[in-house]
């Protein structure tokens, strides 16, 4: 690199920098691509602990799309699965943030680990005479279940990865959905591995 | 529509009668109204002979973590607690004048100590009052335990007389907290209470009593050391730095021409002081320090290089602009340090040592992480660096001293004792530094008075700089010195406070009276509120909303409390003024008149980065 024109005062060519040129600006942690994340986190099943933890990720400004909690197979630990918008950095600040509550014993990104992944949704499509027919044949080809039927509507049942229950609850839609719930996915990463085994120690 | 003689039955308003749950909703009112209590309560100064009930665990267990002060006020539903504690006279209980008052001692004492802190408040508004305290333990991490009590268990949720849930307001400020219903549990809950908030990343911990828990009998008896550890299998805090990082930081340092180490706050935690000595006098960097982390280092010590950050050094500022490693150890790159991150420290790698891997690539994004406790990590790097000659270094010592004399030539800086025909308040503070040897414990309030202590007093011993830096919390100096005298009586301890800050809570001057604490009080007085007028100086275009106020006669103040007190407004009556407090057996308050429009040189703008500070403003005179 030159100084040319530099010291002269003149204006110096743009193609060659000064030598005191300014550094690139310091990269800020994160702001990469945003995708969807799945943590899966082993708690101590104790009073209070479901609140410590959407407490802890309201305060810190991140955004839960699910949250799905149950029993482990072992005494007193429960499991959370969180599903979260975020860059990588970001995702990785909230599983280092939830380690801070004294109560959750481990926390694990599964997004990018091979995992299966289900989630359950109840729609309740309206049906009219007319109707009726067809959207129980629908439902049957989309791999739904019948749970209940009615005069008026009828619930259907679905699981499946979150794309495979969007996409029910989209051919269902046009016959117009009256009511609709889903539990939020839970996973599992493939292989033996098991993070309730990684716990005990 | 016509009733049926059903319909007109009345519904009961209690639960059914007969059942457990109408029995404990009848025992609660009535404890509430004091109407015959459930538990006997012999005054003797004998044990044994009165049941043991949940307030004994409690003092028991205070005990046991070697508690030697509580800083409390007493109300409705923790009174079984006071009916027991003159059973237990080595606990020491001070009756501070409010709850506030009480978690700032307790985080004083804590800081001071390095021990846990003790504070207790009752119910509801006493809850309350405790939290700002508990907030400033928080972003400070500072090893405190507050206790309240709660209505009887019954009543809990039924919006009770001096009911709040205080634990889900605690919920998301303390690092943990706990509802405690039942008397058995009390042992585990404060062995653990006392283990979080000093392990680790240190913090402070909430427990909430119920009423009818405090005056449970009970046998439970007290848990060891290590089923305390046993029992929290998620806390496991990461003390040894990992090999491979600490390796990797070693390279980095090899490398670097231009390091500078940042002290922070966990150096002082993890009591690495000497390690941190070491350190640098082998790789020979210069060492900063943030708000926090003043007295990390002798500041006699020829690598002691300043206070960084936003009223920090220009020196210290533009060595870490210009440095290309950064060898941080125990600090969180907090906006106050970093300003812009854009463009802060813009040539520099960065190696970062924390305790908490959440501090980690929060604000700013590091080449070399390492977790772990500084005073190990130190340790172990050691002997895995090279030792750097000072001939290696020495045109950038040149430069660092160049850089030194240019700031602290620079005018406001000990440029003499006037300002405006009044005290100059950094003149104030250098005085008392010196007049105390540098062996005093000073506990700065927050504005300028904290920034002017923090860059003029001389720090030469660790836990001697007592601020709230992440909270800053008005109003803290007074009852947090108060803390502090009480943990360490053997320094001097002195509040330097402005006085906005006083203002907040002057009400402790009472409890120094009563408990016969000898705090030395500096107030600072410039009848403004000193930081806000200098940011609407400079930031908000001079227009100076609520910065001007009145304060009261602070020799009268003093003398209606029982204080001793002098006033001083010109340079030659600052040493006496100091001499006459420090000839005080006990509590004395100094009345510094100070010039009215110092401002604290130089400053970072909020949002702008360390290459833009301010240091001139207007004209000087």
């Amino acid at each position: 690199m030159t100084a040319q024109g530099d010291a002269a005062g003149a204006p110096a060519p743009s193609a060659a920098a000064p030598a005191h040129t300014a550094p690139p600006p310091r990269a800020l942690p994160g702001g990469g691509q945003t995708r969807l994340h799945r943590l899966v986190a082993i708690v101590v099943d104790r009073p209070g602990v479901l609140n410590r933890v959407s407490s802890l990720m309201r305060a810190r400004n991140f955004n839960i799309d699910s949250l799905a909690v149950s029993r482990t197979d072992r005494a007193g630990f429960s499991r959370m699965t969180i599903s979260l918008h975020g860059d990588d950095v970001a995702v990785e600040q909230a599983a280092k943030q939830l380690y801070r509550l004294i109560d959750v014993l481990k926390v694990q990104d599964v997004t990018s680990d091979a995992s299966v992944e289900h989630e359950l949704a109840l729609v309740k499509v309206r049906v009219t005479d007319g109707t009726r027919a067809d959207v129980l044949k629908l439902i049957e080809l989309m791999r739904g279940r019948v749970l209940d039927v009615s005069t008026e509507a009828v619930i259907a049942e679905v699981s499946g990865t979150e794309t495979e229950v969007d996409n029910f609850v989209a051919g269902v839609r046009e016959f117009g959905i009256k009511e609709l719930v889903r539990t939020g996915a839970v996973v599992m990463a493939r292989g033996s591995g098991s993070i309730e085994e990684a716990v005990k120690k | 529509m016509t009733l049926t003689k059903r319909d007109r039955t009345r519904r009961s308003h209690v639960p059914a009668a007969g059942t457990e749950h109408a029995a404990a909703v009848e025992r609660a009112q009535r404890e509430m109204l004091h109407e015959g209590s459930s538990t006997v309560s012999v005054r003797t100064a004998e044990h044994g002979t009165r049941p043991r009930i949940g307030a004994d665990v409690v003092c028991e267990a205070l005990l046991r973590q070697g508690v030697d002060v509580m800083f409390s006020y007493p109300g409705g539903v923790i009174l079984p607690l006071y009916d027991v504690l003159g059973d237990y006279p080595q606990l020491r209980h001070v009756l501070v004048r409010h709850e506030q008052g009480g978690a700032h001692a307790a985080d004083g004492y804590a800081r001071a100590t390095g021990k846990v802190g003790v504070c207790m408040g009752t119910s509801g508004p006493g809850a309350t009052n405790l939290v700002t305290g508990i907030g400033t333990a928080m972003l400070d991490s500072i090893p405190v335990v507050a206790i309240t009590g709660n209505v009887p268990s019954a009543l809990i949720g039924k919006d009770a007389f001096q009911e709040i849930d205080i634990n889900g307001i605690t919920l998301p400020m303390t690092k943990h907290n706990y509802l405690v219903r039942d008397a058995n549990e009390l042992p585990r809950v404060i062995a653990e209470a006392f283990h979080i908030a000093r392990s680790g990343r240190p913090g402070p911990v909430h427990i909430d009593i119920t009423k009818d828990a405090l005056q449970q009998q009970t046998q439970a008896s007290h848990p060891a050391d290590d089923e305390v550890v046993a029992g929290l299998p998620g806390f496991r805090p990461t003390l040894e730095g990992n090999y491979k990082q600490l390796k990797l930081a070693a390279a980095e340092i090899a490398a670097a021409e231009r390091p500078v180490i940042l002290a922070g706050h966990g150096v002082l935690h993890a009591g690495a002081e000497a390690e941190l000595q070491a350190f640098a006098e082998k790789v020979n960097a210069p060492v900063a320090w943030t708000l926090l982390g003043v007295g990390a280092l002798d500041e006699r010590h020829p690598l002691a290089y300043g206070f960084m950050g936003m009223h920090g050094w220009k020196h210290v500022n533009r060595a870490i602009q210009s440095a290309d490693l950064l060898f941080a150890v125990g600090m969180r790159f907090d906006d106050r340090v970093t300003g812009n991150v854009r463009t802060y420290a813009p040539y520099a790698r960065i190696v970062h040592v924390d305790i908490d891997p959440a501090e980690i690539g929060k604000n700013v994004a590091v080449e070399v992480p390492i977790v772990g406790d500084a005073k190990r990590v130190l340790h172990a790097m050691l002997p895995m660096v090279e030792a750097v000659p000072p001939a290696r270094r020495a045109a950038y010592f040149d430069q660092l001293t160049e850089w030194r004399h240019d700031s602290e030539g620079t005018s406001w800086h000990g440029s003499g004792a006037w300002r405006d025909g009044l005290l100059s308040a950094d003149y104030v503070v250098q005085r008392i530094g010196e007049l105390t040897r540098h062996e005093g414990v000073y506990v700065g309030d927050v504005g300028q008075n904290q920034m002017w202590l923090a860059r003029y007093a001389g720090f030469r011993h660790p836990n001697t700089h007592l601020s709230s830096g992440g909270l800053g919390t008005m109003g803290y100096a007074v009852p947090a010195a108060m803390g502090a005298a009480l943990g360490v009586p053997e320094r001097e301890v002195w509040a330097i406070v402005g006085d906005g800050g006083f203002q907040m809570t002057s009400q402790e001057l009472m409890t120094l009276v009563q408990d016969e604490i000898p705090v030395k009080i500096a107030l600072f007085d410039n009848k403004k509120l000193g930081m806000i007028r200098q940011w609407q100086e400079i930031i908000y275009a001079g227009n100076y909303h609520s910065a001007h106020l009145l304060g009261p006669d602070y020799l009268k103040l003093s003398e209606a409390y029982g204080i001793p007190s002098i006033k001083a407004s010109t340079p030659a009556e600052v040493d006496d003024a100091i001499r006459f407090a420090q000839g005080v057996k006990g509590a004395a308050l100094i009345w510094f008149e100070i010039a009215g429009e110092q401002n604290v040189f130089p400053m970072m703008p909020a949002g702008k980065g360390l290459s833009d500070l301010i240091e001139e403003w207007g004209t000087a005179e």
